[in-house]
């Protein structure tokens, strides 16, 4: 069993008393140190800038050209902060429980409450840099709803949330380069880290424009290098979003939580062809006005603004009605697969359902007549205001999903349809944020997280700013504090140098396949293996089919890959090739932990244990714990344990009607 | 919406490295969906390249949802392209019709260099934010978040220039290759805040002699940023900036004195 050095004492009490008694380090001390971060999204930026803040002598690494341009940018509803700014029964407590229940109870009840007893402290910081959140008119911060959820805890500044408050980061960040207390490596890809006497102590990074290989020291590395979500091909991440950081680390002995664990977004903008590169995510904050429905014949090929209203199933608020439209995401989903799949899809490919803001629009401009003195407003007066006022709230939304259809979701309802967007799973970390490996820490959506099974809406963001602001400031000083005496260690170490050497010989191998398929080509098929076989919905069978297939697939890549280009340049497709090749590990690893894990719980929903209405069906007695898998050399895994203890929450079957 | 394929020729800007000479290379095309984005039909020409035996066109590229700011094309002698307020990413292949002749270049600038192909460095708008484009509030010292009210509207103009991606745009439009607007955005966004107040009198001081050290050229306001803007960012910021910096010079001035 794995230990997550969990504080002892009431769960209110137990971060204050690790605070209280956590090891410090002085001044004078913290500028001997060293400390590498990896990546420069929420998490890692945040992290950054408050250890150099705090003194620590800081390195940063970004493959991306600016720090600016990590995904968290892309996150477009918002934050959660038990704040209770609106009075209505929020508290630092339902924050952790909505979490909790959220996740189907698979998360650790000391981390989910410590984030949500922080994450106030995010909205203040955040404020105090100079975030421009959303504010009533009396001046005061504005929130809304997300799913899941009851209460309006969450802020938001319009639908880019994420970019304000990276570029609040990024800003702190550069505020800290320019001070020289962070020398930021921008196009650089960490391809190791370097294990000396079992603590992390350095990575290799390779300099993306010149293809040359660095050797950096660190008397501790924190990865913030984020999710996984690209092993399906196609997902909401960006292109260059991967496993490679956290995979190196998972190979120098940092165990891998949760694999299975990977959040279907419900509203995202569907597939049109193969040449599709990735899928574009339409707010879950859209849920907060839009309703969800498809026709209630098969096959109605109607235009959505053509079905009367008594031939619609708003199928959500029929099977959800407590929550109707706003259910957590992976039952929102599983919903939207049902109906598709029971053949009440809509569009060309059948692979969507309509979020309609028709009703919306109404009830808006209903409003804004009346406010206006108008009482008995025509049907185009209604329409009028009320699309102005669905337009401040979505209208950036609404732009892209015109930009990229072709069609105006004023005028007829969105299509659309689940799409790979988080993973839950990722790096086993202990209430620390410390991995298996003594010296690596994993931060934001990188490491195994707060989330348990499934996230909810607006909580990713939360976290990455917690563990960054909030959290590793003090859990590494508790280690660091025990390194004073640890003075730079060369780099011409034998460790670096044999780090080193690895990387080398796997770009060789990689560039001396010669093949003839492309990197993309190979990422493209493991994705459909990954997408048909561990998506959505998950069985026996069919997992153990597609861990045969991704050996053979894997093999195949090791035969037949063709990389144009040099070592020593920008080699884009080199690049890819080596994200490819761990994506390709990765998945096999995803497969193994879902066919292990024989329940279904939040987003990983395995056919075989569902209740009789097509709910996740839990088995507490066998699975209430964290699968920690051990890579061994290639060729298995071996899987350790951390038991989930609930002390404040009773788990039950988790009900949103 | 009807989706048709078509055919094109594109005429690319391929350069190895900074130090080597570019050169425009043309490529035909078969068969691209008008449902496809941009950049997706360069990833079918590449794929194609590849599989031929070819070296592929480098392009920056990442969050393809018109945020992250990396993606960066000369269009046919615009910046992203035809489309108003859109990225390279976002534009989609519909703008086009069978048969179009396609001209695909770099940001040009010099202080943005080329890497590769159509791939630059954009560092100089890095060092730029770090000559002031920040609130020096360290973590931990904030108070609540709604000590100090903050009017809508003025939440509102802050906002709109905060939404600036930093993509270097406005530069490429640029006939002087000024980043005004950039420095513009990101001084307005911390200016219109209460917050942003005590750093004011230097922040635009600073960050224009930064713009100036970079290599960017001056502003003449013929306009051509804000047109091709992505994020449609009002020139109206400029003025803002202006109005900083002679505040800014006459405070130091008073100073002096």
């Amino acid at each position: 069993m794995l230990n997550s050095k969990t504080p002892s004492g009431p769960l209110e009490k137990k971060w204050k008393n690790y605070k209280d008694h956590c090891k410090l380090v002085n001044p004078a001390n913290k500028r001997k140190l060293e400390v590498i971060v990896i990546g420069t999204g929420l998490a890692g930026a945040s992290a950054a800038a408050t250890l150099a803040e705090l003194g620590y002598k800081v390195k940063s690494f970004c493959f991306q050209d600016s720090p600016r341009r990590a995904h968290s940018i892309a996150a477009q509803g918002g934050i959660n902060a038990a704040k209770n700014y609106q009075n209505d029964g929020d508290s630092v407590y339902r924050l952790f429980y909505d979490t909790i229940k959220g996740g189907d109870y698979r998360s650790r009840e000391s981390n989910t409450y410590r984030l949500a007893e922080v994450s106030a402290n995010i909205i203040d910081q955040c404020v105090a840099q100079g975030v421009p959140f959303a504010r009533e008119y009396g001046g005061l911060l504005s929130n809304r709803s997300f799913g899941g959820v009851q209460v309006q805890r969450t802020f938001y500044a319009a639908g880019q949330t994420g970019q304000q408050l990276l570029i609040g980061a990024y800003q702190a960040l550069e505020r800290q380069i320019a001070l020289g207390a962070v020398e930021m490596y921008s196009r650089h890809e960490m391809l190791d880290i370097v294990v000396i006497d079992g603590k992390a102590r350095g990575v290799i990074v390779r300099n993306l424009i010149t293809g040359e290989l660095e050797r950096h020291f660190g008397h501790a590395v924190v990865l913030c290098s984020g999710g996984y979500g690209n092993v399906f091909y196609l997902s909401t991440n960006a292109m260059g979003s991967n496993v490679t950081a956290a995979w190196k680390a998972h190979k120098r002995g940092a165990y891998f939580g949760n694999p299975c664990y990977t959040q279907i977004h419900p509203t995202c903008i569907p597939v049109t062809g193969d040449h599709q590169s990735k899928l574009t995510l339409m707010s879950e904050s859209l849920r907060n006005d839009g309703r969800i429905w498809v026709p209630k014949n098969k096959g109605d090929n109607r235009k959505g603004n053509a079905i009367p209203e008594e031939e619609r199933d708003y199928y959500l608020e029929r099977r959800y009605p407590a929550f109707g439209n706003l259910v957590p995401r992976d039952v929102a989903s599983r919903a939207a697969k049902e109906r598709c799949d029971a053949g009440y899809g809509v569009g060309t490919s059948k692979q969507a359902v309509f979020l309609d803001f028709s009703d919306a629009i109404k009830r808006y401009g209903k409003i804004e007549c009346s406010k206006l003195g108008n009482h008995n407003p025509t049907d185009e007066e209604v329409r009028h205001h009320g699309m102005e006022v669905v337009k401040e709230k979505y209208g950036n939304l609404f732009d892209m999903y015109e930009k990229i259809t072709g069609e105006n979701p004023y005028e007829v309802p969105m299509r659309i349809y689940p799409a790979v967007h988080y993973t839950m799973g990722g790096l086993w970390v202990d209430y620390e944020l410390m991995t298996t490996v003594p010296g690596l820490y994993a931060l934001g959506e990188c490491n195994f997280s707060d989330h348990g099974a499934n996230r909810l809406g607006a909580s990713a963001l939360m976290q990455g700013l917690a563990d960054g602001y909030f959290v590793i400031p003090y859990t590494i000083g508790n280690y660091l504090a025990d390194e004073i005496r640890t003075p730079p260690i060369p780099t011409s170490h034998p460790a670096f140098e044999e780090a080193e050497k690895g990387v080398t010989n796997k770009i060789n191998s990689l560039m001396n396949i010669k093949g003839a398929q492309t990197a993309e080509s190979f990422h493209k098929r493991l994705g459909k293996i990954m997408w048909d076989k561990c998506g959505m919905a998950r069985n026996a069978a069919g997992l153990k089919e597609a861990i045969q297939e991704i050996r053979a697939l894997r093999e195949e890549f090791w035969k037949d890959l063709r990389i144009p280009g040099g070592i020593d340049e920008m080699n884009p497709e080199l690049d890819k090739a080596q994200r490819v090749s761990d994506f390709m590990e990765l998945g096999e690893l995803i497969c193994i932990d879902a066919l292990n894990r024989e329940e279904s719980c939040g987003g990983h929903f395995r056919e075989e244990y569902q209740t009789s209405e097509g709910e996740a069906l839990r088995n507490d007695e066998k699975f209430l714990n964290v699968s920690a898998w051990q890579y061994k050399d290639g060729k298995e895994w071996e899987l350790h344990k951390e038991e989930l203890i609930f002390e404040e929450v009773k788990p039950t079957q988790r009900s949103y009607k | 919406m009807e989706h048709y394929t078509m055919n094109l020729t594109l005429k690319v800007w391929k350069q190895k490295n900074t130090a080597s000479k570019g050169r425009f290379e043309t490529f035909e095309v078969k068969d691209i969906s008008s449902e496809m984005s941009f950049l997706e039909m360069f990833d079918v020409l590449n794929e194609r390249l590849i599989n031929e035996g070819k070296d592929p066109i480098a392009f920056d590229h990442d969050c393809r949802e018109g945020i992250c700011g990396m993606c960066s094309m000369y269009i046919n002698g615009r910046p992203h392209g035809p489309w108003h307020g859109t990225t390279t990413c976002q534009l989609h292949m519909r703008a086009f019709k069978d048969g179009d002749t396609i001209v695909v270049e770099p940001w040009r600038a010099n202080a943005f260099p080329v890497i590769k192909d159509l791939m630059v460095d954009r560092s100089a708008f890095d060092r730029i934010i770090q000559a002031g484009g920040y609130i020096s509030v360290n973590t931990g010292n904030a108070v609540d978040g709604n000590t100090i009210p903050v009017e809508r509207d003025q939440a509102e103009r802050s906002f709109a220039a905060a939404a600036c991606i930093g993509c270097g745009a406005c530069v490429a439009a640029c006939k002087n290759s000024s980043a005004m607007l950039f420095t513009a955005a990101k001084v307005s966004h911390l200016a219109l805040l209460p917050q942003g107040d005590p750093e004011r009198k230097t922040r635009a001081l600073n960050m224009i002699a930064q713009m100036d050290k970079e290599g960017f050229g001056s502003c003449t306001n013929t306009g051509a940023c804000e047109a091709v803007c992505p994020k449609e960012i009002s020139i109206a910021y400029i003025a803002q900036l202006n109005s900083e910096f002679i505040r800014g010079a006459v405070l130091q001035h008073e100073e002096n004195e």
